[in-house]
């Protein structure tokens, strides 16, 4: 019942929202809905569950705007009452998460927003993900709802801000009981159904492509494997495909964007059968594509590899010594590409200075390994 | 981001640029309007939903080690409150540096006696975290 109520829950909001309900006053009632449901369906289960929910939720719309209407003198607020009226999902979902991700709020608050309104977790599972106390993540869930308090939302709003919010919850990856990966995954695939936006389809296949080397990622013990000792045969070969499907057909509609190039980039070395097979000049070339749309220092170093890996290490150490020796993985890097051109010890000098540096303890450890391995010779 | 504000407590004039007189010569007042002010800055983390944790430490401590199999740890101390201790410390979760910097300053302008801001220095600890998913 707990997967159905998850399901139904962000459609219920969905239709409150779109019949023009306020959005922290519809939340509350969808909230007070599911619990209702909790209570009641174990006894009965009613035949349209989603219309149950919608009607009880539209009641405690209701009743909440009259006890608000009480306390200001029963001053009645027309025009939120919702109407009946069939529901909508397809529009909704795009309508919904824009309102979670709008540029009002900060990255953290879209999150929580998100993944409470949109994703049906309950408080209590997105303070487990981020590890902070519940009382904490209701705060931020309420502080949030607060901001866009008094917005009236019927038409979707700026999709760049959706897609980035899914995207950092995607890259938050697994930190507990619940998947964030994979919740990502299912709100993008959601909003990809919705929509033919090739930038939302190239975000999913991104996401796809990436999710497929999960279990390739990290040694049983936590250890990080790069991407090139990785052992490809656990990458999951459907999800590959799959992913490979999504950005061809987001591709073939000839408006490229960040979140496809990036696709592309991980679907040219998902595709590689062994890491020396890799296809480093068309990766070169996809890094030259995303730099028109993100012409940020991260970028700038990441396509410092594929050119070390295309023109020799020499050509990608001169691209990584311009950039801000404070830029996170920098020293990494250079460490990398030293060993490749043979400089060893320098490339064991890097290492551990990138180790200190590292704001992660298992890339600390992988890194400080690297530094351990040249140093013993 | 996660990040640790630690408190020290340490008796020299080091704690604060302008020196610090010790607690207990402070007007009953005074000690009460900090307190107050302490417990006002964890409850400022709570209301912006950055509130990890905070907690207080006992002053004494003992450093402990391994001394072989079969023997008992080595202890040594406690020290006198002299040496540089940890007095407590917030953990909380915000969007950047910048704002841990800020709710640091805030803590720091606690007030001392006459009311005036202490100044006291809040050291300030990135957590580590997990790395992210998308390196390439």
């Amino acid at each position: 019942m707990n997967e159905l109520l998850r399901d139904l829950s962000p459609q219920v909001l969905g239709v409150l929202i779109r019949r023009g309900a306020e959005f922290a006053a519809a939340e509350d009632a969808v909230q007070e809905a599911l619990l209702e449901a909790v209570r009641r369906w174990p006894d009965t289960m009613p035949d349209n569950p989603l219309g149950w929910l919608v009607t009880v939720a539209g009641r405690k719309l209701i009743d909440a705007q009259r006890s608000e209407s009480a306390r200001r003198q029963r001053e009645l607020r027309t025009g939120q009452e919702p109407e009946p009226g069939p529901t909508e999902q397809a529009d909704d979902t795009l309508l919904l998460l824009s309102r979670c991700c709008h540029p009002a709020l900060t990255p953290s608050s879209a999150i929580a927003l998100t993944l409470r309104a949109v994703g049906g977790l309950t408080t209590a599972q997105i303070a487990e993900a981020f590890m902070v106390p519940e009382a904490t993540m209701a705060q931020r869930i309420t502080r949030a709802k607060r901001t866009l308090s008094g917005e009236r939302f019927t038409r979707p709003g700026e999709i760049g801000a959706v897609l980035r919010v899914l995207y950092l919850i995607f890259s938050e990856g697994f930190t507990g009981e619940v998947d964030l990966a994979a919740e990502a995954i299912r709100l993008t695939r959601q909003l990809a159904a919705t929509s033919d936006d090739p930038e939302i389809a190239g975000l999913l296949a991104l996401m796809l492509l990436h999710h497929a080397r999960r279990s390739a990622r990290r040694t049983d013990s936590g250890e990080i494997v790069p991407l090139a000792e990785q052992d490809r045969a656990l990458w999951d070969a459907p999800m590959v495909a799959e992913g490979v499907d999504i950005l061809q057909a987001a591709l073939a509609r000839d408006r490229l964007g960040e979140y496809q190039a990036q696709a592309a980039i991980a679907a040219l070395h998902d595709d590689a059968a062994t890491s020396e097979q890799t296809d480093w000049p068309q990766i070169l070339g996809w890094y030259d594509v995303l730099t028109r749309f993100v012409d940020g220092p991260v970028v700038a170093l990441n396509r410092a590899v594929a050119l070390g890996e295309v023109e020799g290490p020499a050509a990608g150490l001169a691209v990584v010594e311009s950039l801000d020796p404070a830029l996170p993985r920098r020293d990494a890097v250079a460490a990398y590409l030293h060993e490749r051109a043979g400089n060893l010890t320098e490339a064991a000098r890097l290492y551990a200075v990138a180790a200190q540096k590292s704001a992660s303890t298992a890339e600390r450890d992988h890194l400080t390994r690297q530094a351990a391995r040249l140093n013993a010779g | 981001m996660k990040y640790l504000l630690l408190k020290h407590y340490r008796s020299d004039h080091e704690i604060a640029p302008d020196g610090l007189v010790p607690m207990d010569q402070w007007t009953p007042d005074e000690v009460a309007a900090h307190i107050a002010f302490m417990q006002r800055v964890t409850e400022e983390f709570q209301e912006r939903g950055e509130f990890v944790d905070a907690q207080g430490l006992s002053p004494e401590g003992t450093y402990v080690r391994y001394d072989g199999e079969g023997r008992p740890p080595v202890t040594d101390g406690p020290f006198a409150e002299t040496k540089d201790l940890i007095a407590g410390w917030w953990v909380i979760d915000v969007e950047s540096q910048e704002r841990a910097y800020e709710a640091a300053a805030y803590a720091s302008s606690a007030p001392g006696p006459g009311g005036r801001p202490i100044k006291e220095w809040i050291e300030v600890r990135p957590i580590m975290s997990e790395p992210p998913t998308v390196t390439e």
